[in-house]
This record gives C-alpha cells, sequence and structure tokens, in this order.
C-alpha cells in the first residue's frame, strides 16, 4: 500500500532568478542565477548532487532539447539528467522528479531546475507553438488568454452571476497581487494598480482585459532536495518538508464527454483532493496558511480557489471581495505577487511558487513575511480548462 | 430523355456579408469616377475563410437539405477560380459531404459557361449526379468587376427519380468571342470595351443559340415563363429576349442589386432562384454566355410542390450582413499588404501523410459513437470517452456536420492571428450528443452567447502562404 510521501523529502535549497525582460541575460545565465543562490543555501558541493531533472517547456525557444543543457550550463559531474515537459506544470513536474527520487531511496541528494526564455520572440504573450500534425487540423484557433476566457463565459452563466461583479472580482484578484509583487525584489511587475486600471484595459481575450493576463518574462528557480535525516546531518534545523505532490491529467473527458460544464478545472478538484490526503489535511481552509496559485489569468485564479475546496463552488466572489485572500487576510494568495507579477517563464514557474512558501516557512520573505506560517500550498496549471495538467504540492514545517 | 430524369433538388449559397457597391465607389472614385454610375446596391463578399470549394459544399449542402442520402455517381465543381489546379476540387467537396469513394468527379473550368457545360454534361450523362458550381473571383480596385462580381454557389441534383424540372432540350454554340481572358497566373480578367461584347458577343451569339434550341425543341419562346441569363450590361436581358422572341415579362432579375455576378455559378445561380418561384407546368430558359453560348430550357413538374424545403437564393439572400468597409474586402482578398504581425508568421504546413489518414475526421467530421454505452465523441479514439466503459475499438463513424449545436463557452480572442480579429471560438456541445472546441464563424462580435444555436460549415482553416495549400477544416456559426 503506498503511503504516499509525506515528510519523506525535506528541501535543502532553494534559489530563484530574478523574473524579468531579462534582454542582457541568456538561459543559461538565470539557470546559474538561480542555481548559485540555491548551492549556497544547501551548503552542499556540485558532486554531492546525485540527480537532477531539468524542466523546460518551450526549449526549441532557448537552451534546445534533453537533459544536456542542464549538465552543460552547471557542469554536472556525470549524472543522470532528465529533462521534463507537462505544459505550463513542467516546474512542478521538474520538482516531482527529484523528490520522487529521494523518496525511493535511489539517490540521497537531488536537483530541480526550470527555466524559461521567452522574451526572444519579437512579440507580446506566450511564443507561438505546434500542437502536432492532427492537433493543428481540428483544434480551434485558441491562444492561452482565449482558452481561459471561456471559463468566465460557463461560470457566469452557471452561478448566474452579473458580468460586472465578476469582472470586479477579477480585478480586485489582479490588483491583491501587484500589491504583493511590489513588495518582492524579484518580481518582473512591481507597480500597484487599481480596479479602475483593470476594468478599463484593453480587451485581450473577453472578458480578459490586458490586466487580467499575468506577464511574460524571462526567469529560472531551483531546489535541492534530500532526505531528513541528510538534511539534519548537514546542519540544517527547522526542515521544511515536502507534505504532498499530485498530478492530474485530463484524459478528454472534459473535452469530448458530456458532463464538465466548463465553469470549473477537473483536474485541479481531483489533485486537490489527493494531495490533503496524502499531506493528511481534512480541512484546508483551515489548515493551509498560503497559497500560490496558477494565476494566469485573474479568472483563473478565482475558480482554482473553488476547486482547491477554500471557496464554495460560486462563492468565490465573495470571499475574494471580502478580501480573504489579500495578504491581509485568512488566507493570502499569490503572496509573492503571482504569475500575474512574476510572469510566467514555464519550466521556471512551479519551482518559483514552491521557493516562495519556503521563503515564508523559513521566516524570510522579507516584507511579506507572514505571521508564523506551517504549511503553504502550491497548484501550478498547464494546459487549457478542458484539457490540462493540474499539478499541486504541499510543503509544510516538518511533522506538521 | 427519360421522363422520371431531371433536375431533382436545387441549392444555393451566398456568402453574409454583403459589400456596398457606395463604399466601393467612395473609396475609388477620385481615380475612377465612373463607378459613381455603378454605386448602387450591394454584391456578396466571400469571408476570408471562404473560397469556391467552401461555397460549393454550403450549396450542395442546401441542395441535399431534407434529402435522403443520394446515390450520386458523380460530382461536379465548375468554376474559374477552383483554389487548386492540380488537386482534383471536387473531391474535397465530395470528403466534406462525406460521398462515398465509388464516385466519378470533374472538376470543370476554362468559362463562365462551365456550369451550365456541366449540367448539360450530368443531364446527358443520366446517372445521379451533383452539379456544383461556385466562383470567388478577384477584380482589380476601382474596376467595374469589382462592382459587378459576387462570391456564391449553386448546387443541382440530376438524375433519375421524381424530377422538379426535366430537361426538354439543351443546345450550345461555341464561338472562340473573347470578351474577356485571364491565363495563367494573373489574378484579374482583361476585358475588352462593353458595346462591342453587347452588340456583337450577346445581342448575335444568344439568340442564335435560343433560336436553335427552340427550333429543335418544337417549344414557342413566347412560352417561356422564366429566362435566365446573367449579364452585367444593362439592359442586355431584356434585348436578348426581345430578339429570341421571350416575353419581356419572362425575363428574371440578375439579382445584381443584391449578390452581384457570380461568374460560372451565376446560370445556375438565377436556374435554382427560378425553380423556387415556379409552378407546375412552367417552362424555364437557361442561356449562359462565353465563347459562345448554353442554352438550356425545363420544364417543371408537379414534384416541385413535394420538394422539403431549403433555403435556396432567398434563403442565402436573407443570411445577410452589411458590409460597409472596404479595407476589409481588400484584405480579405489580400489586395493590400496588412501588417499582420508576427503570429501570422507560424508555420501552417500540412503533413499529407496525416491529411489522409485522418481524412474521414477533418474534411468530413466524422467522430465516433460507441457501440458500447452509445456515447458520440469528437474526434475518434481508439477507447471510449466514457469513464464508465473506455471500451477498445468500440466506435462507428459518427458524422457531426448535419447536427446542430449549442455554445457552452466562448471567447471573443483579440491576441491570437485572425484575418479578421477577434477570432471568436468556444466549447459547443452538439444536440445529439458529444462536443468540441470550434472556431466560430460569421459571428457579429458581441452577439455571441452561452447557449446559442449554432451549426457547422466548411470553412478555410488555414492558407499556407509558403506551399499554397488550403487546409479545410468545419466552424461553427450561428443557425
Amino acid at each position: 500500500m503506498a503511503t504516499g510521501i509525506r515528510d519523506k523529502v525535506a528541501i535543502l535549497g532553494m534559489g530563484c532568478s530574478k523574473f524579468g525582460e531579462r534582454w542582457d541575460r541568456n538561459a543559461e545565465d538565470l539557470m546559474v542565477e538561480a542555481f548559485e543562490e540555491c548551492m549556497l543555501d544547501a551548503g552542499i558541493e556540485r558532486n554531492q548532487i546525485e540527480a537532477a531533472w531539468f524542466g523546460t517547456a518551450i526549449e526549441e525557444q532557448h537552451v534546445g532539447k534533453s537533459g544536456v543543457p542542464l549538465a552543460m550550463t552547471l557542469r554536472l559531474p556525470y549524472i543522470p539528467v532528465t529533462r521534463v515537459e507537462n505544459y505550463c506544470a513542467t516546474g512542478t513536474e521538474a520538482f516531482r522528479g527529484a523528490v520522487y527520487a529521494v523518496a525511493s531511496g535511489a539517490v540521497d541528494i537531488a536537483l530541480a531546475l526550470g527555466v524559461e526564455k521567452l522574451k526572444d520572440t519579437g512579440y507580446g504573450g506566450l511564443p507561438q507553438r505546434g500542437r502536432g500534425g492532427l492537433n493543428n487540423m481540428f483544434w480551434a484557433n485558441i491562444s492561452a488568454p482565449g482558452s481561459f476566457a471561456q471559463l468566465a463565459a460557463a461560470y457566469r452563466v452557471k452561478h448566474r452571476v452579473d458580468p460586472k461583479d465578476l469582472k470586479r472580482a477579477m480585478a480586485h484578484i489582479s490588483v491583491k497581487s501587484h500589491d504583493n509583487g511590489a513588495l518582492n525584489p524579484k518580481a518582473h511587475l512591481r507597480n500597484k494598480i487599481t480596479e479602475d486600471d483593470v476594468m478599463n484595459a484593453p480587451m485581450i481575450a473577453d472578458p480578459l482585459g490586458l490586466y487580467d493576463c499575468c506577464g511574460v518574462s524571462d526567469g529560472s528557480a531551483c531546489a535541492i532536495v534530500t532526505t531528513p535525516d541528510i538534511a539534519r546531518g548537514l546542519g540544517k534545523k527547522d526542515l521544511i518538508g515536502v507534505k504532498a505532490i499530485q498530478l492530474a491529467v485530463s484524459n478528454g473527458q472534459e473535452a469530448q464527454f458530456g458532463e464538465w460544464d466548463g465553469s470549473y478545472f477537473a483536474t485541479t478538484r481531483v489533485a486537490a483532493g489527493r494531495a490533503y490526503k496524502e499531506a493528511g489535511i481534512d480541512d484546508p481552509r483551515k489548515r493551509i496558511s498560503m497559497f500560490d496559485v496558477h494565476d494566469c489569468f485573474s479568472v483563473t485564479e478565482l475558480v482554482t480557489m473553488e476547486d482547491l475546496g477554500i471557496s464554495q463552488e460560486g462563492k468565490a466572489i465573495g470571499d475574494v471581495l471580502d478580501g480573504f485572500y489579500d495578504a491581509s487576510g485568512k488566507i493570502p494568495c499569490q503572496i509573492d505577487g503571482g504569475l500575474k507579477c512574476f510572469g510566467h517563464p514555464i519550466g521556471a514557474s512551479g519551482l518559483r511558487m514552491i521557493y516562495e512558501m519556503y521563503l515564508q516557512l523559513n521566516g524570510r520573505a522579507g516584507e511579506r513575511q507572514r505571521p508564523d506560517p506551517v504549511l503553504g500550498m502550491t497548484h501550478n496549471l498547464g494546459g487549457f480548462p478542458s484539457q490540462n495538467v493540474s499539478a499541486i504540492t504541499i510543503v509544510g514545517r516538518y511533522g506538521a | 430523355m427519360a421522363n422520371d430524369s431531371g433536375i431533382l433538388s436545387y441549392g444555393a449559397y451566398l456568402p453574409r456579408r454583403r459589400l456596398q457597391r457606395k463604399s466601393i465607389a467612395a473609396a475609388n472614385s477620385w481615380f475612377a469616377p465612373g463607378l459613381r454610375s455603378l454605386a448602387k446596391g450591394e454584391r456578396a463578399m466571400a469571408n476570408w475563410d471562404e473560397d469556391t470549394v467552401t461555397m460549393a459544399v454550403e450549396a450542395a449542402r442546401d441542395c441535399l437539405a431534407g434529402l435522403p442520402p443520394p446515390e450520386v455517381e458523380q460530382l461536379m465543381l465548375a468554376s474559374t477560380t477552383h483554389p487548386y489546379d492540380d488537386r482534383q476540387n471536387s473531391a474535397i467537396v465530395a470528403g466534406a459531404l462525406r460521398l462515398p469513394s465509388s464516385l466519378r468527379v470533374l472538376d470543370v473550368t476554362g468559362s463562365q459557361r462551365a456550369g451550365t457545360s456541366a449540367l448539360i454534361s450530368a443531364l446527358a450523362g443520366g446517372g445521379k449526379a451533383l452539379v456544383t458550381a461556385a466562383e470567388h473571383r478577384l477584380a482589380k480596385a476601382a474596376s467595374p468587376q469589382e462592382m459587378h462580381f459576387g462570391d456564391g454557389a449553386a448546387a443541382l441534383l440530376v438524375g433519375r427519380g421524381k424530377p422538379i424540372a426535366r430537361l426538354i432540350g439543351s443546345h450550345s454554340e461555341t464561338v472562340d468571342f473573347v470578351h474577356q481572358f485571364r491565363s495563367g497566373e494573373r489574378a484579374h480578367d482583361y476585358v475588352w470595351e462593353e458595346r462591342w461584347i453587347r452588340d456583337e458577343g450577346y445581342m448575335k451569339l444568344v439568340p442564335a443559340a435560343l433560336a436553335e434550341l427552340f427550333r429543335a425543341t418544337g417549344v414557342a419562346p413566347a412560352a417561356v415563363t422564366h429566362f435566365c441569363m446573367p449579364c452585367t450590361l444593362s439592359r442586355v436581358a431584356p434585348g436578348v429576349a426581345k430578339r429570341a422572341g421571350i416575353a419581356e415579362g419572362a425575363v428574371r432579375d440578375t439579382l445584381a442589386a443584391v449578390c452581384g455576378d457570380t461568374g460560372a455559378a451565376h446560370p445556375l445561380l438565377l436556374l435554382a432562384h427560378a425553380l423556387a418561384q415556379a409552378k407546375a407546368g412552367d417552362l424555364i430558359a437557361v442561356a449562359a454566355f462565353g465563347q459562345g453560348c448554353d442554352a438550356l430550357l425545363f420544364e417543371v413538374t408537379d414534384a416541385i410542390g413535394a420538394l422539403p424545403p431549403r433555403g435556396g437564393v432567398d434563403g442565402a439572400l436573407a443570411r445577410r450582413k452589411e458590409e460597409t468597409n472596404y479595407l476589409r474586402f481588400l484584405a480579405f482578398n489580400d489586395h493590400i499588404a496588412l501588417e499582420r504581425g508576427m503570429r501570422a508568421e507560424a508555420d501552417k504546413g500540412t503533413p499529407l501523410t496525416t491529411l489522409y489518414r485522418n481524412r474521414d475526421m477533418v474534411t468530413g467530421l466524422v467522430g465516433g459513437r460507441c457501440r458500447t454505452c452509445g456515447t458520440p465523441q469528437y474526434p475518434r479514439g481508439r477507447y471510449c470517452v466514457n469513464p464508465k466503459c473506455n471500451a477498445l475499438d468500440s466506435q462507428d463513424d459518427q458524422p457531426f456536420s448535419e447536427t446542430r449545436a449549442k455554445v457552452m463557452s466562448y471567447t471573443g480572442d483579440a491576441l491570437t492571428y485572425s484575418a479578421d480579429p477577434p477570432a471568436y471560438y468556444g466549447m459547443i456541445e452538439f444536440d445529439a450528443g458529444g462536443r468540441m472546441m470550434a472556431d466560430f464563424t460569421d459571428v457579429d462580435e458581441g452577439k455571441v452567447e452561452v447557449g446559442m444555436p449554432m451549426r457547422m460549415m466548411f470553412r478555410v482553416k488555414e492558407h499556407d502562404t509558403v506551399r499554397g495549400f488550403v487546409r479545410y477544416f468545419w466552424k461553427a456559426a450561428p443557425v
């Protein structure tokens, strides 16, 4: 009987590059930036890393395929390096590989690093990507904002929400994230915005305006994980344990079968349920100290807070407008500024979310520091509402 | 010709946008002041994702509406604007209509008479044939042709059965009278003087053909109740009728004011229009001009009253959106160099092996229906999508193209590249089960809503400008 990974693995160190339009830096520079911080934090030598997972999604864009770019850039000592890609959940997928390697006992210390260099396309938004020969023939002409915008249409009709109320709640989400991002020196966007800014911004994909969409950035983040015993042996106190990592991947039920109504993420509901079980959490609204969810678009965050079981279905608008998820609220969401302010260098984002949880749990979050957090949860989503990869990670104080 | 043979059904299609001729004149009369005299009415204007093939498919669907699947032996597509020079365009139409592979197809081209020549050939063949004709002609900016032309298609099902109109006879005259021509890679017609075309062309060649038709059939010209003759020159059709002995009241409107001249499709479009308004016993004469003349004479039968309802020309005319933006017309026809942005640079190559393996799925919109649990699904998978079933290889072909659907979720996307932004698309749910994320077409900005009824239409999905390939697929349009 599988017992899950709760507290079998501890985070030994983490690093995160400055996210942004890093015009003067290659992907390799960003990888080194994150890795150097991580190694300093972990307090180990390069030759102690026994295996590595490398997350990057649009590799054609920058480093190329395979695990070789990671091994070459970091001069890793002939160790196994696996390159992973799982849509926008790629960062969490890399983390999962490293954690599972340690949990299995196959290695003592493993590295996960994610990177994406998006700002070499020459235009705004995510790069155009191939979808595969057959998919190109029948998939609609969808962009990322266009696919997520449809959540708003289906949600509004299902819950009989006035479009203006929904738009106002979405605006509050973006304003809150900018408030948080303004306090984060590593965030790409550090300006505060107002609800009117959001409401009046140019339309990208109806009803998502410019400020309902996350930024597009270059960035890298990484983690080194080990067993709790080895972490203690290396002098770490107040360990941060991995409580759960769960993925759920669409199988066509949403896109082809008749039950899903377009207003929620079926995968997130499944992955969240399994993650809470793995972490031994019965009442997440009481137990989780903070969230970093995949706020690629404001409406994604709104719907996700219901799918994670924190807001009741159809009630997230109320919680959002009541400030429940604000930095000063009951459970802050996107305390670091989220994708909204970090942008979304695809391979890095999942690890960047965990990085903030790790800083907060260690009391190292500076101006953003929450009092005494115990459990932090990240949600890293790839794909489209109708077919996606939902990846959830819960980290927290060892033993909690 | 056997008594049970003739025209069995008709259909028509016009693109929804109607470009106002006053908008064309307003843009161009600084250069060509003569255009002001043509600045009346409107012309049918193909959407950016429509061409001869897609319009032929829609006319054929209208033609086959309400009929049991006909055992068509032959399909023809007549046009002077086939998208492909070497790829049987009518084979694409056949694929979209899901006609069986046991089928003769023929692209008929080379003249404004292509439509009638195809029809005469099909009627002479005796077997069941679907004759489609469509045209998407380009014209130079500020040319009279830009004013006169319209985009559209017509379709006629002919053969044995219960004909709604019997062919009494036909006659063709072939004379290399070059009133206009288009050769090689030229996009536009070169046209000679109108007065010569009128006096030496229409007024001599058409009456001669009609005279022989009436002589051979023994029908008195005065008995003709509908005279269909496309012509963009004013007052020529009544002149020809008079010379041929046809009553002035029988001369049918050429749809110049509401549609424009659809080239090789136009004689069939006018015939389809006449059939929609004809009663049993009516005599319909059709004349098509172009390097001579095709003349056909039909007698409408009692069966006309039993034909299932269809859109026809009037239905196509009623599905209308006024277009006053002449620049949009130029852009749709690639007549101006728009800054389309880097997103338009994405490679739109089509792997032909993949297309061939999946041709029924892509061209025919064929999905699956599980024999075990009954779940319709698109696309078909090896395993049934129903999580309680997941049966292997359990799916029969399930066509979705004729099934109505409703919008489940949607957006208007200003980011993704579209020739007509914002790009509308969304999840649609078919009324009989099954769903797909579909591009929408022919929608109005701000007029889409969840629950809106949609129908599928065959359209251009991508123009691969690097290789000159047109990729087709189905899109959802408001009912």
